[in-house]
């Protein structure tokens, strides 16, 4: 279950388009350089320019060694263009896209799974599902939708898996009540060796956390997969001061004071750059403004104290945002 | 003149299954331990097709298989200690469960979620606990070779384990062709209708089946002893079957027993006759070395244990035998690198299953010739 990030671009054809639920799209790729996707991967396609013209979507499917890719694509209405081009591609279409890439590994050995979509959340567990009834596994596949128009592959779901699928849906008048479905798992013998797989939005996922923390589940297996951090502000542009070097750097939104560190050729230590290890870990000594850590490694003690951060993903913002002052951040490295 | 392998072979090993290193398939089912080996008190450590396991019981009784590695510095888990559902490390004490995440990082207030090992699919059956180092997703519990005998209850007896200093195909062709008894174990077993007696190699599948029948034989002292088990003060004539299944990738259970001569054995009626099950499984451990777990089975005078330690001695006495030979063999393969193999009619068995085996490691786009010597896997 090893982690793959690394990125190599290259050419995949559409083979195949399809509706499979009312706004959703199911798009078969062939990719020039095939290689397996295994369940949790996901693939990166390029749509535009830069870091902000590349979209991630999960594969659904991958079949004959990797050489066909299926991805499900919802046509977002606040789309920026992503979806929008991902619906416009016909049979014959050239795509420019990664190869398999995951950080949302399917574990082996856990005593039960329990994997729990929200709409779109599927694509990312359909392939999972199957490999856990193959396995002869014990779980169980939890959807929830607001209607099952808008529910991809429900059908396919409830034939290949039977009882062991679990319905929601908001307009039948049965949507999840994510803390019955949480303390029912509590309840269980198996509570502590059951593994929680979630892919939603953002409010159910909370939901599913605060829950699961609140039953005193253990954090470790509860598994999901967060494209690109998300903090509890938008980014923007601070300064970061280092009393004991004397220097002043500007972080920019796009970047952090990691990197930014490190252009001004500051020596510092860093090890998984996405605020998991600790190494990067700096004390604040002062800070004029707040500070949205954005990492997984302080305790949400210790982020209340807020005398710690971490380089690679902690930021700051200026306590009073419509005054055009950044914030300042007085740190020491270690 | 000996064959001597082409001067490409140091670049490209030729795909071929008289391969003197054979590759193992990493997608299948390998025994990894008798149940009784892997408990909730101390983690065990084996290497299993080329991967370092530490083994060990959770509180529900269920093996699981993690490797043997720490993700934090790669200490090996198997010095550690089995804390309930967990195992800890025992450099700097991070503890797994089952699926092998971490749940316990001491020096900290929360865990890296990032922090897992390998944790391997497991299946328990037939007094074995079998593991796969393979492809996860691959992994059907149905899959596992067919060893019933081992835990139904028309069958008694028992068995050991031998670490063998030697590439696991050497093992499976011995086993295929049981001429090398008349010469390697002439005092029990052996005798020289074996190499006269003709055989039939049948294949199907991921089986092969060489049958061998010896008609109106005397029996040899190993079979003599227990025809007098079963029929007190027997003498005379008996007809001898050999009947050896290979199912992939190394599991090998030979039907063998002796009836009194002319009494139906050949056509279906062993009333007359003792039968038992030499039930063989073979896991690579690396190119070199193997793990090889085999017990005798019988269907007669099932209470006494009595004639179970008897057996298992007596095949313990026989198997020393070919351990010997095996380890021998891969001497002499090691310091002679310039010579090939050279194949018999009596290898017909033996190269079924090596054929089966390459088209089991060519699915996996390996090569059947291991790497050379030192790389291990």
């Amino acid at each position: 279950m090893a982690v793959q990030t690394q990125t190599r671009w290259q050419r995949a054809r559409v083979v195949e388009v399809s509706d499979v639920a009312d706004g959703i799209r199911r798009i078969v790729l062939a990719p020039e350089q095939p290689e397996h996707a295994a369940p949790g991967t996901h693939i990166d396609v390029r749509i535009g320019d830069g870091a902000r013209g590349v979209r991630s979507y999960s594969v659904v499917r991958s079949e004959d060694g990797g050489r066909r890719l299926t991805l499900s694509v919802r046509l977002s209405p606040t789309s920026s263009g992503g979806s929008a081009a991902m619906h416009r591609l016909q049979v014959g279409d050239d795509l420019t896209v990664t190869g398999p890439l995951q950080n949302f590994p399917l574990a082996v050995g856990a005593t039960r799974y329990v994997l729990v979509a929200g709409g779109i959340g599927v694509t990312a567990l359909v392939a999972m599902a199957s490999a856990l009834r193959r396995r002869g596994a014990d779980y169980n596949l939890v959807l929830a939708g607001r209607s099952r128009a808008v529910m991809a592959y429900l059908d396919d779901l409830v034939a290949e898996h039977g009882d062991r699928v679990r319905v929601h849906v908001d307009d039948e008048g049965t949507p999840l009540a994510v803390d019955d479905l949480i303390a029912g798992i509590a309840r269980t013998p198996a509570a502590e060796g059951t593994e929680l797989y979630m892919c939603g939005p953002i409010g159910l996922m909370n939901a599913i956390s605060r829950s699961w923390a609140g039953h005193d589940l253990p954090a470790t297996n509860l598994r999901f997969e967060t494209f690109g951090s998300s903090g509890r502000y938008p980014a923007e542009e601070f300064l970061v001061r280092i009393p004991d070097l004397d220097r002043e750097i500007t972080v920019a939104p796009d970047t952090s004071i990691l990197d930014s560190l490190e252009a001004a050729g500051v020596e510092t230590l860093s090890d998984c750059r996405k605020g998991e290890c600790g190494l990067c870990l700096a004390k604040v000594v002062d800070s004029t403004g707040t500070i949205d850590h954005r990492d997984v490694f302080l305790s949400e003690s210790q982020k209340e104290r807020s005398d710690r951060l971490c380089l690679c993903v902690s930021r700051a913002v200026a306590a009073n945002s419509g005054s055009g002052e950044p914030a300042v951040l007085s740190l020491r490295l270690t | 003149m000996p064959r001597t392998a082409s001067p490409l072979a140091d670049t490209a090993p030729p795909a071929t299954a008289a391969a003197k290193i054979f590759n193992y398939p990493r997608n299948a089912w390998y025994v990894a331990a008798w149940d009784h080996e892997v408990t909730g008190k101390q983690p065990l450590a084996r290497t299993i097709a080329g991967v370092p396991l530490a083994l060990w019981r959770n509180t529900e009784g269920r093996a699981v298989a993690l490797a043997d590695a720490c993700w934090h510095r790669l200490a090996p888990l198997s010095k550690g200690k089995i804390l309930g559902d967990e195992l800890q490390c025992p450099y700097h004490g991070l503890r797994y469960n089952a699926a092998g995440r971490c749940t316990v990082m001491p020096a900290q207030e929360t865990i890296n979620p990032s922090a897992v090992v390998p944790s391997y699919p497991v299946v328990e059956r037939y007094r074995y606990v079998w593991v796969w180092v393979g492809d996860p997703d691959l992994a059907d519990p149905t899959a596992v070779p067919d060893m019933h005998q081992m835990d139904d209850p028309a069958w008694a007896g028992d068995g050991e384990t031998i670490h063998a200093d030697c590439n696991y195909q050497l093992i499976l062709d011995n086993l295929m062709d049981l001429t090398h008894e008349e010469f390697v174990h002439s005092s029990s077993i052996g005798q020289e209708e074996l190499s006269e007696a003709e055989f039939d190699v049948t294949h199907e599948g991921n089986t092969v089946t060489v049958t061998r029948w010896m008609r109106d034989i005397d029996a040899p002292p190993f079979w003599l002893k227990n025809m007098r088990d079963r029929f007190p003060g027997f003498s005379g004539k008996v007809d001898r079957w050999q009947i050896i299944k290979f199912e992939a990738p190394g599991t090998i259970c030979i039907d063998v027993g002796v009836a009194k001569a002319g009494t139906g054995a050949p056509e279906g009626d062993r009333s007359q006759g003792v039968n038992g099950y030499v039930m063989n499984t073979i896991t690579p451990e690396t190119d070199r070395t193997s793990h090889y777990f085999w017990a005798f089975m019988r269907n007669y005078c099932l209470d006494s244990q009595t004639i179970t330690t008897q057996l298992r001695q007596g095949v313990h006495g026989v198997f020393g035998e070919d351990e010997e030979m095996l380890r021998a063999q891969q001497r002499a393969i090691d310091a002679n690198p310039e010579h090939e193999f050279y194949s018999l009619n009596i290898d017909a068995g033996g190269m079924w299953v090596r054929q089966i085996l390459e088209r089991m490691l060519k699915a996996e786009g390996r090569p059947s010739s291991a790497p050379a010597a030192g790389q291990g896997a």
